[in-house]
């Protein structure tokens, strides 16, 4: 058992299509949170494989896309300092915040230095002592728990030149506050799947309670999308509503008692504002009691300019849910990978640059694009 | 962001692991899955494993689905 390749079985993937192509119920409409589901849906072509009244909807769940510029501005302006190195996973250099973007600055000299995980943030510390090192922490549960093991070990280590800048972000407010908009029908979730290997199960249950939408926490294999979608419709068509877990192998109801603790002991909740969602209470990290001595805003002061959004990009409404790429009048023309004017192009797992890569520039024929603009 | 990878843990030292996936070995921080062993399967994202894979569910997963296939093929027989 290698966890992947077995989920990955044509004869599955066949069987669960044909079973999907018979709902005979009304048009249906799946939320997929995460954005890495948005991109596992495109790379293995799954959308090809839905009878036209099972619509999936991409969501907000690209941590990177949904950081407003404003986060990206004052990460900027701490880079600027020369006293400051400023360590950030990757896929956060290309994002353009109101003036520039990381990658941007750092050509013009900004310290910004590119990891990959929250350890070597620490090790950069403990390597340059002269030096005040400021990971920007962005990220959904998955990542959470990670930046708060590196704090925990440099409380440990009693390190005194290791900031942590937090713009992490949490996921069961976002879809509440979704489904309180009513912008956007949804009949089901698909749920983030390696979200809920920390946070479990029970943080997705006020949903089917309060609003009677079908949840299921589901992996990234095809196999598992595609299940997950008739666990939903099995649902639905029993008019039942509940959280449950397709992706077994990876997700306890009760999460990561670890991860979680870690969690608690590094940060508190608060509100926190998502790039096309405004302030949602209740959906940011920032640093606990405790650990205020890692809170760059302690030692430098961060002036940024106002913050100011590009004019015609939609990528809020993308994020909601209310509109998709093609309705975009920037998407595939001004607004490219290789020159993304937001977010949504620029992340790996962003909406935008999903459908640009997985649809030839973004013209996925004729009337599906239209009416996908039109939503 | 979500993107976690199945690994197995070949080697243990402390809080640190040795993991191989795809035929590579990667260095993984198990401080959050303290009950990992040697052998295990672990999802790893940026440097740590965050959870470790459950082989017996994985395995029920998979005869559910066969089952399903199998249902389906007797439907279109029948």
């Amino acid at each position: 058992m290698r966890f992947i390749d077995e989920f990955r079985q044509p004869a599955l993937v066949h069987a669960l299509a044909n079973k999907i192509q018979q709902w005979s119920g009304p048009p249906v409409q799946i939320m997929e949170v995460c954005g890495t589901h948005t991109v596992a849906i495109f790379r293995h072509g799954l959308r090809g494989l839905l009878p036209p009244q099972v619509n999936l909807l991409s969501g907000p769940g690209c941590p990177v896309c949904v950081t407003p510029n404003v986060e990206i501005d004052k990460v900027i302006a701490l880079a600027a300092n020369p006293k400051i190195i400023l360590a950030t996973f990757g896929d956060m250099m290309r994002v353009p915040g109101s003036y520039s973007s990381l990658a941007e600055a750092k050509a013009k000299g900004a310290h910004v230095k590119v990891i990959y995980s929250a350890i070597e943030a620490l090790e950069m510390a403990l390597d340059n002592p002269d030096k005040a090192v400021v990971f920007f922490g962005v990220g959904f549960e998955t990542t959470a728990p990670t930046t708060a093991a590196s704090i925990l070990e440099a409380e440990r280590l009693g390190l005194k030149n290791f900031y942590f800048l937090s713009a992490h972000k949490v996921v069961p407010p976002a879809m509440k506050a979704l489904l309180q908009s009513g912008e956007v029908r949804i009949d089901g979730f698909i749920c983030p799947g390696h979200v809920s290997t920390v946070i479990g199960s029970r943080p997705y249950e006020f949903i089917p309670r309060d609003y009677g939408i079908p949840c299921v926490i589901a992996g990234f294999e095809p196999v598992d999308i595609l299940q997950a979608i008739t666990m939903i419709l099995d649902m639905r068509a029993e008019r039942r509503a509940e959280v449950a877990i397709q992706y077994r192998r990876a997700v306890r109801p009760e999460g990561n008692p670890s991860a979680l603790w870690a969690m608690a002991r590094v940060f508190q909740v608060r509100d926190a504002e998502w790039r096309g969602l405004g302030l949602i209470p209740g959906s940011g990290l920032r640093l606990g009691l405790g650990m205020e001595r890692f809170a760059i805003e302690q030692r430098f002061e961060i002036k940024v300019r106002p913050a100011r959004q590009a004019a015609a990009c939609r990528c809020g409404e993308i994020l909601r849910g209310s509109c998709a790429p093609p309705g975009c009048s920037l998407f595939g023309t001004a607004c490219t990978p290789e020159h993304p004017v937001g977010p949504c192009m620029v992340s790996s797992e962003g909406t935008c640059a999903a459908w640009f890569l997985y649809s030839a520039g973004g013209r996925i024929g004729g009337a599906s694009a239209v009416e996908a603009g039109a939503a | 962001m979500c993107l976690a990878v199945p690994a197995r843990v070949v080697r243990i030292n402390g809080q640190r692991a040795l993991v191989e996936l795809g035929g590579l070995t990667r260095e993984a921080n198990i401080i959050l899955v303290p009950s990992v062993r040697l052998g295990d399967y672990v999802l790893l994202h940026a440097g740590f494993a965050i959870q470790t894979l459950d082989q017996a569910e994985a395995e029920e997963t998979l005869e559910l689905l066969a089952l399903m296939v199998e249902e389906g093929e007797e439907r279109v027989e029948a």
